[in-house]
């Protein structure tokens, strides 16, 4: 069947008006030809024998009348052996090979394979005669560390697939066909180790979807103890600018305990990305002790590239974080900043003419944002394997007021919030997430009571820290005074953590435990101290010591010699210990 | 062999739309009228229709002019013979030189590929210890001047100019004051700098859709320098009026706003002008310094909002200085590892013990007793005000490090200044002791 063709009614922005002759879908792939150039674009709207094209690139020169070749495929992306380490375009055209082929700028209308034509060592897991169906695997590969399942492609129908012939063991290309198989109407299929699969779609080739219960782990003491993120669930870290959102997901990309992750830099400083390209291949993965760059995946749409593309960014991401988890894997993505992607969305709302919501957001923005979110997920596979999908996505609010719309329909999508304040990075206190307005539902590393216990300090130590700002230090019972002490070692010691130390920077789950336990003692504390100043130079010396012993290596001697200094100073000013937290010790 | 077409159909603000065929998007064209002759742009096609902006505003424009279509994009030469000259935002001269037609290149290109950026790592002196202390600025980086009006930002902007160790300044005055443009040009001249200054300039008079076009042609003329080598400090002036002139435009379009009257495309808009800043491995760097001015001094209106996620940091100028706190500079810690042993160490200092002192000045204005402490705060602050915040200060960083270690001693002893004790030992001055 040939393909349906058109030509360029009007440009506007980057809407392309086309009028075409026979059958086309929405989200169908368009390329216009402009000279020699082939851009692509996306229809997002039908009217009659008119379509609305997005176009991924930038629009000048388009004239009324150039002719447009529609491709019946919608916007895909191609998964396969060979994705990991790759540093794309949010249509997944690779950025360094684009770089030797056009140099230092990005030229428009060049589209490489998303795929490195490697060879790789294929191993068949099912012979001829076997019948499968999409999502199962027919053969693996050795992708770095881990096994890579060639897989049924997704995107052929659900029927009963019988293998008629598959490649014996041993090398072959990425593109070589080595499988046949035939659907029960006698239809032939070959089958290499890539297939394509629309972005816009969410993959769901799974048994079923089961609630996120693990905690993933991120070395960050005040989300792990505090504000937890669970493996396949979701979560958002809105902030001003300046308030270290890209520090913080920097850090979580760097020691989050998961198998793959996925950082989608949407719309952000070009910057940014440079520091992740250059410095991830430089630094160790602790758990395997391999380059941290094999396990992650870089998709990079940044502020000056075209804004349709970074639309389609986070979808191309979020596609191959589902591919992964049908393995078997862990996958975290990082999308930095959703609303750059939101924005995105605005830009083409308002040259299509909807009718604006607030703040000009089209109206279908929440379904959009819940339908990104909900593709998280921790799955039970049709061979029993577990997978997950987990999403953190950053958040710009216009002039860091939280009550905008994106910030809103995020919060009603996720399962936990780690808003950033300006107050906090200004006193540099960092992570700058406020303890008391962020929240989370998901199961943390330490028993949910006594993290409680010391939330409710952080509270009332609040309070009393505004009060005090009122009626003076004077006007301040000794027995407040010291609950606002306790609230400002939790905060001193616990919530902050220097990321440029190279102790502090990542805290693993036992040490975390441990000196929570030895921090809730103190909490638990009732002191033996008779006037405020006593109180003061009491609990500076021990944030002293507190401190130090966040910068000692775990378990060193020094370690043990600190804790052990700690539990003297506060044994010798124990007075009793407060009944509710002993039922928790 | 281009056509001529007559038949203007419409004139809204500065837009104007005409039946012609075969125009493509970007397009240029000359509008003819009686005797004089205007550019435009081509922003919009539906079918036949095509919208253009009339770069002199559409005062004055009749249904019978011409419209002439030159089937290329707004362009503007590159050359050497560009520098010490002062242009327009459509690229004619301003001053009484000739025209430049050779090399035209394309304005508005393509963003650098990310993979080919690198990691920035040199610094661009000032000779102002505020910026080369405080919050350095390094070459590639896109750091605006957030300020308000009346206060000294273009004299703050030309210093720079006249003091930065770069090979060429390229400045783009958006809406400037006619008065303002003649101070730029003035100093420049007086100082020499100007031999190695190109200008593009709009005026608050001139016509709103130039005020649009001065950021494309000083970048992309910058752009080509540093491909060439060159160490290029592009400074903008005022983008609050750039982004006013895009929403006037939006509006006379017809777009949706989005903030305060704001297209909803003024993040992408400002982000692919600021994006332009740019380490060339091997070859040359472009480094942009903008003032936004904050309507009403508010750094949560649309225009500074949007900046301040684009760029990395932000210098605050207030009261005539620029600002210890708030102020930023994301990318010194880059750099400033590399200029002197004391260089960090001296600057958080420092800065805490300016900290102190506002707070001391708060306890004394409140009418509270000043401890000797205090005292000693007071002296400091006055003196770090008058030998390193004042503008008018021109040192290297060198020299300013070893003035700051000067003020220290001046106002505290050695163990107040909360500084290492091997820095103390080396770098605290040897005074007599009497």
């Amino acid at each position: 069947m040939a393909n349906t063709s058109g030509r360029v009614l009007g440009v506007n922005g980057n809407m392309v008006t086309v009028e075409f002759d026979s059958a086309i879908a929405k989200n169908e792939v368009g390329y216009i030809h402009v000279g020699d150039d082939r851009l692509k674009g996306e229809v997002i709207r039908i009217n009659g024998n008119t379509a609305a094209l997005q176009v991924f690139e930038m629009t000048g020169g388009i004239k009324v009348g150039d002719s447009v070749e529609f491709t019946s495929e919608m916007l895909s992306v191609a998964l396969g052996p060979g994705l990991l380490q790759q540093i794309y375009d949010g249509l997944q055209n690779p950025l360094p090979e684009l770089a030797q082929q056009c140099g230092f700028f990005l030229q428009r209308g060049v589209y490489l394979d998303a795929i490195p034509n490697n060879n790789w060592e294929f191993t068949p897991v099912a012979k001829v005669g076997d019948t499968l169906r999409p999502g199962d695997t027919f053969g693996t590969v050795p992708e770095g560390l881990f096994t890579h399942q060639i897989m049924i492609p997704f995107n052929l129908a659900d029927v009963d697939w019988k293998i008629t012939s598959i490649n014996e063991k041993g090398t072959y290309g990425v593109r070589d066909h080595i499988c046949t198989v035939e659907d029960p109407k006698g239809n032939k299929k070959e089958l290499s180790m890539i297939f394509t699969w629309p972005v816009k779609k969410a993959i769901k080739l799974y048994e079923e979807r089961l609630r996120p219960d693990e905690t993933l782990v991120t070395k960050i003491r005040i989300i792990d103890t505090f504000l937890p993120v669970a493996k396949g669930g979701t979560y958002c870290t809105p902030g001003p600018f300046g308030a270290g959102k890209t520090v913080l997901q920097h850090m979580t990309s760097r020691n989050a305990d998961v198998d793959i992750v996925i950082i989608a830099a949407c719309g952000e400083r070009a910057g940014e990305v440079v520091e992740v390209l250059k410095e991830f291949p430089e630094l160790t993965d602790p758990k395997t002790g391999r380059s941290l760059m094999e396990r992650t995946i870089i998709i990079c749409n940044t502020s000056s590239m075209p804004v349709a593309s970074r639309e389609a960014s986070v979808y191309t991401a979020v596609t191959m974080a589902e591919y992964y988890r049908q393995m078997g894997l862990n996958v975290l993505l990082l999308a930095d900043s959703t609303s750059r992607w939101a924005q995105a969305m605005r830009e083409m709302s308002g040259r299509l003419e909807e009718i604006p919501g607030e703040e000009a957001f089209p109206a279908y923005l929440e379904s959009r944002i819940a339908e990104f979110y909900e593709r998280a997920g921790k799955v039970r596979l049709k061979d029993g394997r577990i997978g997950s999908v987990t999403i953190g996505g950053t958040v710009s609010p216009a002039g860091g007021n939280f009550e905008e719309p994106v910030t809103q329909a995020t919060l009603k999508v996720v399962g936990a919030f780690h808003g950033l304040s300006r107050e906090r990075s200004d006193a540099r206190k960092y992570p700058a997430i406020h303890p008391l307005t962020s929240w989370s539902k998901y199961e943390g590393i330490i028993k949910k009571d006594k993290v409680e216990f010391a939330r409710q300090i952080l509270l009332r130590g609040n309070e009393i820290n505004q009060m005090m700002k009122v009626v003076g230090e004077e006007g301040t019972s000794v027995d407040d005074y010291i609950i606002y002490q306790k609230s400002e070692l939790i905060d001193a010691f616990y919530l902050q953590q220097n990321s440029f130390d190279p102790v502090d920077a990542s805290v693993p789950v036992e040490r975390q435990r441990h000196t929570f336990d030895i921090l809730f003692k103190v909490l638990a504390s009732e002191f033996n101290l008779e006037d405020k100043k006593s109180v003061r130079s009491f609990f500076n010396t021990l944030r002293q010591k507190f401190l130090d012993w966040n910068n000692v290596e775990w378990e060193s001697e020094r370690f043990k010699q600190l804790e052990t200094e700690i539990e003297t100073l506060f044994m010798g000013k124990q007075s009793g210990v407060d009944p509710d937290a002993k039922k928790l010790i | 062999m281009q056509k001529v077409y007559s038949k203007i159909e419409s004139i809204v603000g500065n837009v104007i739309t005409v039946r012609a065929k075969g125009v493509s998007n970007s397009e240029l064209a000359i509008v003819t009228s009686n005797n004089t002759q205007g550019y435009a742009n081509v922003i919009k096609l539906d079918d036949d229709l095509v919208s253009l902006q009339v770069f002199s505003g559409g005062q004055g424009v009749s249904t019978g002019d011409q419209v002439r279509f030159l089937g290329v994009p707004m362009r503007v030469s590159y050359t050497e013979n560009l520098m010490g000259r002062v242009f327009d935002g459509t690229g004619s001269p301003r001053d009484n030189g000739p025209s430049l037609t050779d090399n035209m290149i394309d304005i508005g290109g393509p963003s650098v590929n990310p993979a080919k950026r690198i990691i920035p790592r040199n610094m661009i002196r000032t000779g102002i210890p505020m910026i080369d202390v405080f919050n350095t600025l390094v070459e590639s980086q896109k750091l605006p001047i957030f300020s308000v009006s009346g206060e000294p930002y273009n004299q703050l902007l030309a210093r720079i100019a006249m003091q930065a160790e770069v090979d060429l300044i390229v400045l783009g005055g958006m809406g400037l004051k006619y008065d303002d443009y003649l101070f730029f040009k003035d100093t420049l001249e007086n100082s020499g700098a100007m031999s190695r200054t190109i200008m593009f300039i709009h005026t608050a008079s001139d016509p709103t859709v130039e005020c649009m076009l001065v950021p494309d042609m000083a970048l992309a003329v910058a752009e080509r320098f540093a491909q060439d080598g060159k160490k290029v400090l592009v400074l903008l002036s005022d983008m609050t009026n750039f982004a006013d002139a895009m929403k006037e435009m939006a509006i006379t379009m017809d777009q949706v706003p989005s903030n305060r009257g704001y297209p909803g495309d003024l993040y992408s808009s400002l982000a692919s002008r600021y994006e332009k800043a740019v380490d060339f491995e091997g070859a040359g760097s472009l480094t942009i310094l903008a003032v936004t001015t904050m309507p009403g001094d508010d750094v949560t209106h649309p225009v500074p909002d949007n900046t301040g996620y684009i760029t990395e940091g932000q210098y605050y100028l207030k009261g005539g200085r620029i600002e210890p706190f708030g102020s930023l500079s994301r990318l010194k810690q880059q750099v400033n590892k590399d200029t002197r042993d004391d260089h960090r160490a001296l600057m958080d200092g420092m800065i805490k013990l300016y900290a102190s002192y506002k707070e001391s000045l708060e306890k004394k204005s409140m009418g509270f007793m000043m401890t000797e402490w205090d005292d000693k705060l007071l002296k400091y602050g006055r003196l770090f005000e008058e030998k390193l915040m004042d503008l008018s200060v021109n040192i290297p960083l060198e020299e300013a490090l070893d003035l700051g270690w000067e003020i220290l001693s001046d106002c505290f002893d050695p163990n107040e200044t909360g500084l290492k004790s091997d820095l103390i030992l080396s770098r605290w001055p040897k005074k007599m002791i009497d």
